[in-house]
């Protein structure tokens, strides 16, 4: 039996006094993200100035979108499977991206896949994805709501999996196809497709329409199968549709910028602490004003401290595998 | 039967056993051996045709060699990992073990890139024991022993240490060096490049000898205290062969990923858990396992050769998945 304990969200005391550390916590968080976004888009500009401002403001678009995709992914995943400390990028999409990507410069070679029409490369590998989550949800979900750790453990051996055979895919290309490539595999929020922005953005906002409509049931949900169902909703619809859901927030994301997955679990779990609750209307607007606070710090260190010498998806995955043995060492008595 | 009869054919089936083992081992050592781009056939070596001596001596034997006792060690410090923690998803890739090791090896690169390799093998062994000590003592402090949380920080902890070790290499340029210390790969071996895993094939002999220690640790603490085993000090010591073994084979040939894993839950199908009896299977699987794959990577693009590392990734990250499953399931 699974020991991470499931419900492990605080209950909320008295409601005045949460309703008013919801407010605070709110106000804080959207003050340090503007607070973020006035430095970032201010911050010594050499040269022209609407030039810069222009490159900047598409930057901060494409960030503020994906974060709030894998916030609203990791809040939502959080909900369906009653546990704080596992998110999608657990499950080994982050490696599927990078095997895609390797595949489609081995078979075609690095030119025709970098001239491609973006459109139809960022619509092939949001569908491989969200194939992937629904298949893995086939073989390990329907077992995982009882047994989450197995579910966990999978999805990290098919990730090493698929980075062993991105490895063999490497080591048959020939150098020049590995730099276009090399481009491809990490995270990158220099060079958005204005098109795809705005595509992924009407899809990232309608489900969130979505999600805000049905925020009720999803708080009934969030209280684990047996409490939902005596409290007549009906979990197993709720929770197929979810995995959808989830699986298109992760995989749009991914596809627009490369894998920065674990994101959401630190922005989510920083929710969680700060606020002390679990319903919906509050859980997924802060987490979705951290995880764009945190990228946007994280990109700015980057560009100014670290000279873009290294890739966002390495700072995340050392914090973010940081704060998940953390989690563990806490969650787990 | 009588219980006596009983003992007896099992005991007579598991010599049978490691008797096939090690036969079909002995065989792949010879395809080994023979394997390859150019040719060198045993009739070719014996006439001294061509440069097929020199081939035979300074490149099929020491990769052969290699291989055997990198597949046989690596195995078997993974079946000491999972006799200490009591937990048979732990592995020096499950640990942070390895990763750990990758560090070392990567600092060393940046700071005195022309270090000899016994140096550098000693700091990956010194980061190798480092991070696995870590690993032990946050392991401690968890209340639970679930099977699958264990590993689960190890992968972790191995993802941060990891994550430290792409940066320098990204910093530094060390991008393909560090893809030859993650992906195991023999195509280099050659005579003068290798003999450091005699060392590591030392080490396998040694944790043979102490096997019955480990058994006893592996019950578990209070009853080993009990019986008179220095618990504390047999884990430390344990780590201390497992990590040597690991800084030793990423230095010479790179990582081999789930073979500290696969190879001891295989062997313990059949023999089960008493270490003295388990690790002559493991170190028997463990070296044909590796040969078979080796020379299926050496073959599935002739003449060029793949990594052998990656083609142990994708088949074992299949058996390692059908463990996983059936372990729930039982």
């Amino acid at each position: 039996m699974s020991t991470i304990e499931p419900a492990t969200f605080a209950t909320e005391r008295s409601p005045e006094r949460s309703t008013r550390r919801v407010w605070f916590v709110l106000a804080a968080v959207a003050l340090l993200y503007i607070g973020a976004v006035a430095v970032f888009m201010t911050y010594d500009i050499q040269g022209s100035v609407s030039f810069a401002r222009e490159l900047r403001f598409k930057k901060i678009l494409a960030i503020t979108l994906v974060s709030t995709g894998l916030a609203t992914a990791a809040v939502l995943f959080h909900t369906i499977t009653g546990n704080r400390i596992l998110t999608p990028a657990l499950i080994g999409l982050d490696s599927l991206y990078i095997l895609i990507q390797s595949v489609s410069v081995a078979a075609f070679g690095g030119l025709t896949v970098v001239r491609f029409d973006e459109r139809i490369r960022f619509g092939f590998a949001v569908l491989v994805m969200i194939a992937f989550v629904l298949v893995l949800n086939a073989v390990f979900l329907r077992r995982a709501v009882t047994d989450l750790p197995l579910l966990v453990l999978g999805g990290i051996v098919l990730g090493g999996m698929f980075a062993s055979l991105t490895a063999l895919v490497v080591r048959l290309l020939d150098p020049n196809e590995f730099l276009y490539l090399e481009d491809l595999l990490f995270a990158s929020f220099t060079l958005v497709n204005q098109e795809l922005l705005l595509l992924s953005s009407i899809v990232i906002v309608a489900i969130l329409v979505i999600v805000a409509r049905s925020r009720r049931v999803l708080d009934v949900v969030a209280l684990g199968r047996p409490t939902a169902i005596a409290l007549g909703a009906d979990f197993d619809r709720v929770n197929r549709r979810l995995v959808i859901l989830i699986a298109i927030l992760v995989a749009v994301p991914t596809a627009l910028v490369g894998p920065v997955t674990v994101l959401g679990l630190l922005a989510s779990n920083a929710t969680y602490e700060m606020t002390k609750s679990f319903r919906h209307h509050v859980t997924v607007p802060i987490s979705a004003l951290s995880a764009a606070t945190m990228l946007i710090a994280a990109q700015f260190v980057l560009e100014e401290l670290f000279d873009f010498a290294t890739r966002p998806s390495i700072i995340v995955g050392f914090v973010g595998g940081i704060v998940f043995i953390v989690l563990v060492l806490r969650e787990v008595r | 039967m009588t219980a006596v009869a009983e003992v007896e054919r099992r005991s007579r089936a598991r010599g049978r056993f490691l008797g096939s083992a090690a036969a079909l081992t002995a065989l792949l050592f010879i395809v080994s051996i023979f394997v390859g781009a150019s040719s060198a056939s045993l009739l070719d070596v014996i006439n001294d045709e061509g440069y097929a001596r020199l081939i035979f001596w300074e490149s099929r034997l020491p990769r052969t060699i290699a291989i055997v006792l990198a597949g046989s060690s690596i195995a078997v410090s993974g079946a000491i990992m999972q006799a200490l923690t009591q937990n048979r998803f732990v592995a020096p890739s499950t640990a942070g073990t390895t990763e750990s090791a990758i560090l070392g090896v990567t600092i060393v690169s940046v700071i005195s890139p022309g270090s000899p390799v016994g140096y550098k093998m000693l700091v990956a062994t010194g980061f190798a024991l480092a991070g696995t000590l870590l690993f032990v003592s946050l392991i401690r402090r968890l209340r639970s022993r679930d099977i699958i949380i264990v590993p689960l920080i190890g992968i972790m902890l191995g993802a941060v240490v990891q994550a430290v070790a792409w940066f320098l290499a990204l910093r530094f340029r060390l991008l393909q060096s560090l893809y030859a210390w993650v992906i195991g790969d023999f195509s280099g071996t050659i005579a003068g490049r290798y003999e450091l895993l005699y060392v590591v094939g030392a080490i396998t002999i040694i944790a043979y000898v102490y096997a019955d220690r480990f058994t006893l640790a592996g019950v578990g603490r209070d009853f080993s205290v009990n019986v008179g085993l220095n618990y504390d000090r047999t884990v430390v010591g344990g780590m201390v062969l497992v990590s040597i073994v690991a800084g030793i084979t990423v230095v010479v040939v790179g990582s081999v990923p789930f073979w500290g894993l696969i190879v001891p839950n295989l062997a313990s199908l059949v023999v089960g858990d008493n270490q003295k009896r388990l690790l002559p299977f493991v170190a028997a699987i463990g070296a044909g396992g590796l040969l078979a794959a080796d020379i299926l990577a050496r073959t599935i693009r002739y003449p060029t050769e793949v990594p052998v590392g990656t083609i142990v990734g994708v088949v074992g990250g299949v058996i390692f998945l059908g463990i996983l499953i059936r372990s729930r399931t039982a």
